[in-house]
């Protein structure tokens, strides 16, 4: 856990991040020829759903770490992690739709790997919220919640394996979105953003994870007091 | 090295054991050791947590703060709980049949028909237990819990639903098994088994 | 070796109760036959078979939900579950003893349910019954798991669907490529990783599921 004195400092790293991130897409890196400037949205698109990804899998790990160690805590920040795993997720799909709307015309592309992933780990992961929800706070919530999410890192390249293979039975392949071929500036404008949006969810892991354990405390305390 | 053994010759040991449902604090700081062959009698009125420790006690749930160790093995514990822990459309039979598989016990046949004689059964033993009264089916989970000559035992209300007879014959059964086995015993009748008690935890 | 010997005694008091109580099976049964049924009235007079073929792998994981989602159902009623917890030294030998009876009973209503498509529909080919016979071990393995979680909710039977669809989607992927495709190895061998990697998540996490 960090400590709570490192929060604002992480918080004006993902700050200043971002204002570099945002001023190398729009000055730096250059107008795609093809796409034009609607093909900048990949240096958003992107980040954030590889960001969900590290959301999720860091979810499985204290999962992993509850079950396994019995970690204090793992379960609440198993949790908060994959809560903002999920909101990552719900901002690439968003920003694919429009990227597919801007290339391809429609709101909805079957062919985009990517989209379809996240549409299947959404689905997922908002049944972890109606799982964890409908059982009592204590150590079974915390044992099914860890297992629900290790299910969830399995099922990320199983499904992604399972989607890449499909295409030749359900869609021809009509777009190849892997391996764009990058410039150096276009390259460091990637990185740049891809390390704004993980400052940006360490920052938010951190607050609500704080919030979370304030809430606890409180209640703790109000018991202590009224017993 | 020797007293460290003979320190811990103590078959559970709670400390500051607390465990709450949600909002809910069942059970708060309990503090209580059970020597080997001891006989822990644990009274309270209800909701007091009698179920819910006897429950950790049995390894079936956890503490949510404090620590209990317990230096028996799952295999040779005898647990009772208010359900009587068998399938309603198996016979007596089939369902101490199972349970002797999973325990793992030899001459399980023998064992079995013995407990069913002993308990009174074994005239209904091939009768659906769904058709069984509520103090057949007590003392069917008796012959369940006493199935593996468990070294520790832990009985909730063991004597609800039984009659004078089968009161009786618990009242038997445990007095024999006094010298041999380890007792956590929850009842709202402690008159009962308090000759048998050698610690008494008040709980609520 | 004592550990199947567990698997077994916990798969055949699954056995046993389904004959005695006929809860599952006939329903299993009843129910896919319902649904292709209807899903004659679905298709359109001229689709193609192969749409028909997508619309089986509906059939069989719905019907594979029926069965699941009464799994645990006699073991919740008396809190059995704590008696097998106690009594069993492998935990994961009761999820492996019930998703076997689960197998056979999802076994049986297929054995029923092919040759009825095959009957309705359009023939059923090799491709689709291997496909039938991985993918059965992956909705067994992963649905039993899931399955124990449900029961253990306060919602039960209402959130099993939920948390099983989305985990088998890349079933019905590998299912429907197999059955569709004109070469079905790729698709079957994607179906043996999946029932590889599951079975060992599902095989290594009951524990948890049903201890605290």
């Amino acid at each position: 856990m960090l400590p709570a004195n490192r929060l604002p400092a992480l918080a004006t790293l993902a700050l200043g991040l971002m204002v570099a991130a945002v001023a190398l897409v729009a000055y730096v890196a250059p107008v795609d020829a093809n796409q034009g400037l609607s093909q900048k949205i990949f240096y958003f698109h992107v980040p954030v759903a590889l960001t969900a990804y590290a959301l999720f899998g860091w979810g499985a790990w204290r999962g992993l770490r509850h079950l396994w160690k019995r970690e204090q805590g793992a379960d609440l920040e198993s949790y908060v992690a994959i809560h903002l795993g999920v909101i990552f997720g719900a901002m690439t799909l968003l920003t694919g739709s429009i990227w597919a709307k801007i290339s391809w015309g429609r709101w909805w592309a079957w062919s985009s790997d990517q989209l379809v992933l996240f549409l299947v780990l959404f689905l997922f992961y908002s049944a972890y919220f109606m799982l964890r929800f409908s059982i009592e706070p204590g150590p079974q919530r915390a044992n099914l919640s860890a297992v629900y999410a290790v299910f969830g890192v399995a099922l990320i390249p199983v499904s992604f394996l399972a989607i890449r293979i499909s295409k030749d039975i359900i869609h021809p392949v009509v777009f190849k979105s892997t391996g764009p071929d990058m410039s150096g500036t276009m390259f460091l404008a990637f990185c740049v953003s891809w390390a704004a949006m993980l400052a940006l969810a360490a920052t938010l892991y951190h607050v609500e994870l704080a919030g979370k354990r304030l809430d606890a405390r409180l209640k703790e305390l109000r018991e202590a007091l009224t017993s | 090295m020797g007293l460290a053994q003979e320190y811990s010759l103590g078959v559970i040991r709670a400390r500051g054991l607390e465990k709450r449902y949600g909002d809910r604090q069942v059970l708060r700081r309990v503090e209580f050791e059970l020597p080997r062959n001891g006989f822990l009698l644990v009274t309270g009125p209800n909701g007091s947590g009698k179920t819910t420790l006897l429950r950790i006690c049995a390894g079936l749930a956890a503490p949510t703060g404090g620590e209990l160790t317990c230096d028996v093995g799952r295999p040779s514990i005898g647990f009772l709980a208010h359900e009587p822990l068998v399938y309603r459309e198996l016979n007596a039979l089939e369902n101490l049949d199972l349970y002797g598989r999973l325990y793992r016990i030899r001459e399980r046949r023998e064992r079995i028909g013995m407990l069913l004689e002993r308990f009174g059964l074994w005239e209904e033993r091939h009768a659906r237990v769904a058709s069984y009264s509520r103090g057949m089916l007590q003392r069917l989970a008796l012959c369940r819990t006493l199935l593996h000559e468990p070294e520790l035992l832990v009985l909730d209300e063991p004597y609800s639903a039984l009659d004078d007879d089968g009161a009786a014959l618990l009242d038997r059964e445990l007095a024999e098994r006094r010298a041999t086995a380890s007792f956590v015993v929850a009842t709202h009748e402690p008159d009962r088994v308090l000759p048998l008690a050698t610690a008494r935890l008040a709980l609520g | 070796m004592t550990y199947f010997a567990d698997v077994g005694a916990l798969a055949r008091k699954d056995l046993m109760l389904e004959l005695r109580a006929r809860d599952t099976l006939p329903a299993m049964l009843l129910f896919v036959l319902s649904t292709l049924v209807v899903f004659h009235f679905v298709l359109p007079s001229d689709s193609s078979e192969l749409a028909a073929k997508g619309l089986l792998w509906v059939a069989i994981l719905f019907t594979a939900l029926l069965g699941l989602s009464r799994a645990f159902a006699a073991e919740r009623e008396q809190g059995v579950i704590d008696g097998l917890v106690l009594a069993t030294r492998d935990r994961s030998a009761i999820w492996l003893g019930k998703a076997l009876a689960i197998l056979a009973f999802l076994g049986l209503a297929e054995i029923v349910a092919l040759p009825a498509f095959g009957l309705f529909f359009t023939h059923v080919g090799g491709g689709t019954i291997a496909g039938v016979v991985l993918a059965d071990v992956g909705i067994c393995a992963v649905g039993t798991l899931l399955a124990a979680m449900a029961t253990a909710s306060r919602a039960r039977e209402l959130l099993l669907p939920l948390i099983f669809l989305p985990l088998t989607i890349p079933i019905v992927i590998g299912g429907v490529g197999a059955s569709v495709a004109g070469h079905p190895g790729k698709y079957l061998a994607f179906l043996a990783l999946y029932d590889a990697i599951f079975g060992l998540v599902a095989w290594g996490s009951f524990e948890y599921v049903v201890t605290e």
